[in-house]
């Protein structure tokens, strides 16, 4: 598979690898994929009382795409609020990754994390 | 020790550099004896024939059949569609029924499925969890209409050698053609075709230190086998596969083999000494799989799984070493090895796959670099494999509901 440098630059150094505790009330987890498929992703978001999103943690179980996707995705959503977060498209990740159109369901992947960590982060305080 | 080159060659199921002795004995026949081998009317051709006829004795005495049963081709993906589609076709008659297995070669299983669009009916047998085929289900799959039988001698993927003995006679017992796709067994182990009840043979030159699309197709005279042609012409080839010869080809194949025949036995034993080595140095990897039967498996090979670890991803991170994948981000499918699953192994572990395959040209040293990096590369991945991490936790993750996509 030729990939582009960006890809190869977050697949050799990847950027935010790491678990933030799952409990924490200022954290939301997403996690999808399945190990069937080929590709796992887990990603955490930390939220400021700002309703900031401070900081982020992913790790991945796929190809190098899939680990580029979701390294850059961890670099995106720093600084933004959760409506922004969710904004982010798997358009706008295949275009800075230029992902080959069979790895295109990686950045769909990628986008899908978001929604799940933003989703997890909000019925964790919605349900107060 | 001698100076590393990069990358480590460690695919040479896929195909195998042509030994220097072989590339030198082709260039004559394209340079200085360029002639037509089918030209009866002079030197030319005469010396083309000459070198067509001497390859073709070396390839039968590797193999221990008579020259006159070996036939050229293009390769073993040719060779397995002129047997599989020439003797359904000719014995069509006798019946619909065939019989193979379900981790054959794609030029086998597709051959079989274009048969069932002409109105063939074919049996894909499982096989067991070490890729061997059990011989008291492939006896239940018989059928009075079966009239042929296709079977790999040695597996491309994982290495097991199939008991072609066993199955051969009971073919010939019940008077069904057998075919074997011999194109990963040359010069990896002994074929004895007076021995063996084979009707039908495949071989490629390629994995076997010679040239690429070049090939050939044992058919035996005793008892006699029919074919119908697929490839209609000048009626080369006694008929069976019209097309002017490759003579350069063709002498690069009678030489590859030739050099199997004389040094298999010191090769494969220096080959094992490696693979031992290399797998030795792996499976103190935590959750680390063998996949295939380890005895019934030729030495080259080695195919490994190493759970929570994406193969693509693996692939990229040991880029010194040249190797192959059953995951399905190497395919153009993106479905993971058809091979492994049939094997009974889950999605994951084909995802997580790797196939090494050592050959004459592989060392000592380029097998323990490779063993160093595997472990360090292994232990980087499962850093950022959130699978691991949950192993680690003690979560099952058969247990787990994915949010497959």
């Amino acid at each position: 598979m030729a990939y582009s440098n960006k890809v190869l630059d977050h697949y050799e150094n990847p950027r935010n690898v790491g678990t933030f505790s799952k409990g924490s009330e200022d954290v939301g987890t997403g996690m999808v994929g399945a190990p069937a498929c080929g590709d796992v992703m887990k990603l955490q978001i930390k939220v400021g009382a700002n309703g900031v999103i401070e900081d982020a943690k992913f790790k991945t179980y796929g190809c190098g795409s899939a680990i580029a996707s979701s390294s850059l995705v961890t670099e995106w959503v720093k600084g933004k609020t959760l409506d922004e977060a969710l904004n982010i498209r798997n358009t706008d990740i295949a275009e800075e990754l230029a992902l080959p159109p069979v790895k295109i369901h990686c950045s769909i992947l990628a986008e899908d994390a978001i929604k799940a960590a933003v989703n997890d982060y909000r019925q964790k305080h919605d349900s107060k | 020790m001698t100076q590393l080159k990069f990358p480590i060659y460690l695919d040479y199921s896929a195909t195998t550099p042509v030994d220097p002795r072989v590339a030198e004995a082709m260039i004559p026949y394209l340079t200085e004896h360029f002639g037509n081998p089918a030209s009866r009317s002079h030197s030319f051709g005469w010396t083309a024939e000459h070198a067509v006829e001497d390859a073709r004795a070396q390839v039968a005495a590797l193999v221990n059949c008579d020259p006159k049963e070996i036939i050229w081709t293009s390769g073993a993906t040719e060779s397995d569609n002129l047997a599989i589609k020439g003797a359904a076709q000719f014995y069509k008659s006798r019946g619909q029924h065939i019989i193979t297995v379900k981790t054959e070669h794609k030029a086998v299983l597709d051959t079989c499925r274009e048969l069932e669009r002409q109105g063939f009916e074919v049996t894909y047998l499982p096989v067991l969890d070490n890729g061997l085929i059990d011989i008291e289900a492939f006896k239940a799959a018989l059928r009075p209409d079966t009239i042929l039988v296709s079977v790999m001698l040695v597996n491309n993927e994982i290495g097991v050698i199939q008991d072609i003995v066993q199955i051969g006679d009971i073919c010939r017992e019940k008077g069904i053609v057998f075919h074997v796709d011999a194109a990963q067994a040359t010069g990896k182990v002994h074929i004895d075709l007076e021995a063996l009840k084979v009707d039908l043979m495949s071989f490629s030159a390629h994995k076997t230190y010679g040239p690429k699309g070049i090939g050939a197709l044992y058919i035996r005279r005793k008892p006699r086998v029919r074919l119908e042609a697929q490839m209609h012409g000048g009626g080369h080839e006694r008929g069976f596969r019209s097309g002017t010869l490759a003579t350069h080809q063709i002498v690069g194949m009678g030489e590859a083999f030739r050099l199997a025949r004389e040094e298999m036995d010191a090769e494969n034993e220096r080959i094992l000494g490696l693979r031992n080595r290399l797998w030795q140095g792996l499976s103190d990897i935590e959750e680390v799989y063998l996949n295939g039967d380890l005895a019934a498996r030729v030495a080259h090979n080695l195919n490994v799984s190493f759970n929570f670890v994406e193969g693509e991803s693996l692939i990229m991170a040991i880029k010194e070493l040249a190797v192959s994948s059953g995951s399905a981000c190497t395919s153009a499918s993106l479905e993971p090895s058809y091979v492994l699953r049939a094997l009974g192994r889950n999605d994951e572990l084909a995802h997580s796959s790797i196939r090494f395959t050592i050959g004459r040209f592989t060392t000592e040293a380029e097998i323990d670099f490779a063993i160093k990096l595997l472990h360090e590369k292994i232990g980087k991945l499962r850093e950022l494999s959130p699978l691991w991490e949950m192993f680690k936790d003690g979560v099952d993750l058969n247990t787990v509901e994915w949010a497959a996509h």
